[in-house]
């Protein structure tokens, strides 16, 4: 591939070729790699799901499939509640300072709207299995004695309190995600749709 | 007879390739036990290629169907259950034997001048297959195919700013779902295959370009007679074909067992927890990749700590990709004047020794909880941090180690009895 006593309109006019040939190239290709995307159908299916919530009773766990996740509705009882105030030195972000993990209106001491009602996506921060409900505090739970009740993920052993806040020295490096939720009365929430997006959907 | 070859010849140029490749295709006549693995990976392409055509015929890459389809071959297809399980089985022993083959790189320092490009095109037939083993892993719909790709595209997450865009084009949807098995169908039945194969010519191309390596690390074409055939050199065919087809004989006595008998192999080739449907709103309690991967997802979860203030998780992502990248400097980290082991001195045959044990180690702990103990004194998270460690320096600190230790003289013919 000598270039020697290459007349320079020849090489000019190769380079441009070439060049034209790798942005048409890219323009080729861009079809099919977006083609990969979430289709509009996937992207449809991410529609909002409601929930009745008036049938949960205290310290009862629901879980429901928003986006082919698994949504956790967890009714708080006060002793549960009493526990997220007492276990703060044992969290990693107690304060959910990381605003990416809920919505503003969840960035507060229970990460929810109503304070008893928790909603949360059941998806480890680590590398994405389903954490287990283990909500009784205590030994019982087999996570020791100071375990103040919430969720553990078998696969790493990432640790989460009942709001959903992740305990220090785990894999997982942020709290659970609290999904976009409203209140559409007072016994039923509707998952997807935020506070101050409603009729958005 | 010889007037056709003669025609096809003055149109194809058959004669010329037969010789090239076999006939003329002089190896040194020193190859040893090691040298079969390179003629079986070949043999397990193949077998896998044509029991995966027959696989397709019957499976269904749909969520809703995948898994029945998958029994549906087990229990209705004649003969479905061996030709799944030939398949299956065929995976975990492709693996098997082309850590072999790598190994025996590293013994006889195949990877050096001028064998780098052979290896370079290994290395990529190695990542390659790994992508094929874990898509195809994924086809069976079963609880652990679901969670276990739910994991892995989630590794992709971890890379800042682009991580949660990237694995979402992956798995095209917001989770692993009927558009991630449709398209790892695809790339399982005919992108990564396609790759593959055209890997496997390249990576023979320039093999026969330079010459086979041997046991003893010498060139063969440096002592030629006066025909210009290597003195130490035999052709390849009929010589190394029919050694090969003992190989071949002893190993499908080998694999046929496993297949008839122990397809499962105790839950090493096929896990239990994968024989339940995916279900999505349950992790099973103890999720592992099947044994292949098991170092690399030792050496994963041994990063536990946020070293520079990043996040450990994108820590295990790095050191990950690393343990197989670094593969491809070989050839120059290795500074030894001697290639093969028989003339190398303490310090490879310590490190090389040390390698294995340790990426042995990791593989065993990476099926196991990283909180308990399972080995020796430490927790298992340990233990994979001390193996991680011992896998990196075999590759970071061998520019010196190689270049200190005491070789012995190297021949200047083979040896051979």
């Amino acid at each position: 591939m000598s270039e020697e006593g290459m007349n320079p309109r020849r090489r000019r006019l190769l380079v441009i070729t070439s060049g034209l040939g790798v942005v048409g190239t890219a323009f080729a290709v861009t079809p099919f790699v977006l083609s990969m995307l979430p289709s509009a159908r996937a992207k449809a299916a991410g529609a909002p799901v409601e929930v009745d919530i008036s049938k949960i009773e205290p310290g009862q766990l629901l879980t429901v499939e928003w986006r082919g996740k698994p949504v956790w509705i967890l009714d708080r009882t006060p002793a549960m509640l009493k526990s997220l105030t007492e276990d703060t030195a044992m969290l990693a972000d107690p304060n959910s300072t990381v605003t990416t993990q809920q919505p503003p209106y969840a960035q507060n001491a229970t990460r929810s709207i109503k304070p008893a009602m928790l909603v949360l996506v059941g998806i480890c921060t680590h590398l994405g299995c389903s954490p287990l409900p283990r909500l009784e505090a205590g030994p019982a739970s087999g996570l020791g004695d100071n375990w103040p009740g919430g969720f553990f993920c078998p696969c790493h052993g990432s640790k989460f309190d009942l709001a959903g806040r992740v305990l220090k020295d785990v894999p997982a490096p942020t709290n659970l995600v609290v999904p976009p939720y409203s209140y559409l009365s007072d016994t039923r929430i509707i998952v997807g749709v935020g506070e101050n997006e409603k009729g958005a959907a | 007879m010889s007037k056709l070859l003669a025609w096809i010849d003055d149109r194809f140029p058959l004669t010329k390739v037969w010789e090239e490749h076999l006939s003329k295709y002089y190896a040194p006549k020193n190859f040893n036990f090691w040298y079969y693995f390179g003629s079986l990976a070949l043999l397990i392409l193949v077998m896998q290629i044509v029991t995966g055509i027959f696989l397709t015929m019957h499976y269904k890459p749909d969520t809703k169907l995948a898994f029945a389809s998958v029994e549906f071959i087990m229990r209705d297809v004649d003969w479905g259950w061996l030709i799944r399980y030939l398949h299956s089985t065929g995976a975990s022993f492709f693996f098997i034997v082309i850590y072999l083959h790598m190994f025996r790189g590293l013994l006889y320092g195949s990877y050096r001048n001028p064998r780098e490009l052979i290896w370079i095109f290994g290395v990529v037939i190695y990542v390659a297959l790994m992508a094929e083993a874990f898509m195809g892993y994924l086809l069976p719909w079963g609880n652990m195919s679901y969670w276990g790709a739910q994991v892995i595209i989630n590794l992709a997450s971890a890379i800042p700013v682009i991580g949660d865009g990237l694995s979402q084009w992956i798995r095209g949807d917001f989770v692993v779902s009927d558009a991630t098995l449709n398209r790892f169908f695809a790339f399982h039945v005919i992108a990564v295959p396609l790759i593959l194969i055209a890997l496997v010519f390249v990576h023979i191309v320039a093999l026969h370009k330079v010459g086979s390596n041997n046991p003893d690390g010498v060139e063969i074409k440096k002592k030629k007679g006066p025909d210009g055939i290597p003195l130490d050199g035999i052709p390849f065919h009929p010589y190394y074909t029919v050694k090969d087809i003992v190989g071949v004989t002893v190993f499908l006595i080998i694999f046929c067992a496993v297949a008839f008998f122990a397809p499962e192999l105790k839950g090493w080739f096929l896990e239990a927890n994968n024989f339940v449907p995916a279900n999505v709103l349950h992790t099973p309690p103890d999720i592992k990749p099947l044994w292949y991967f098991t170092p690399y997802y030792s050496i994963l979860r041994a990063n536990t700590y946020p070293f520079f203030g990043v996040e450990a998780k994108l820590w295990g992502v790095i050191f990950m990709g690393l343990a197989i990248m670094v593969f491809f400097f070989l050839p120059w980290l290795d500074r030894s004047p001697a290639k093969s082991i028989r003339y190398r001195g303490w310090m490879y045959k310590t490190a090389l020794t040390i390698f294995v044990a340790s990426f042995i180690l990791l593989g065993y702990l990476g099926i196991k909880k990283p909180d308990a103990i399972d080995f020796i004194l430490f927790k298992n998270v340990y233990w994979a941090q001390i193996s991680t460690i011992l896998y990196f320096a075999f590759f970071v600190l061998m520019p010196w180690y190689s270049r200190y230790d005491k070789t012995k003289p190297v021949p200047e013919r083979v040896t051979w009895k």
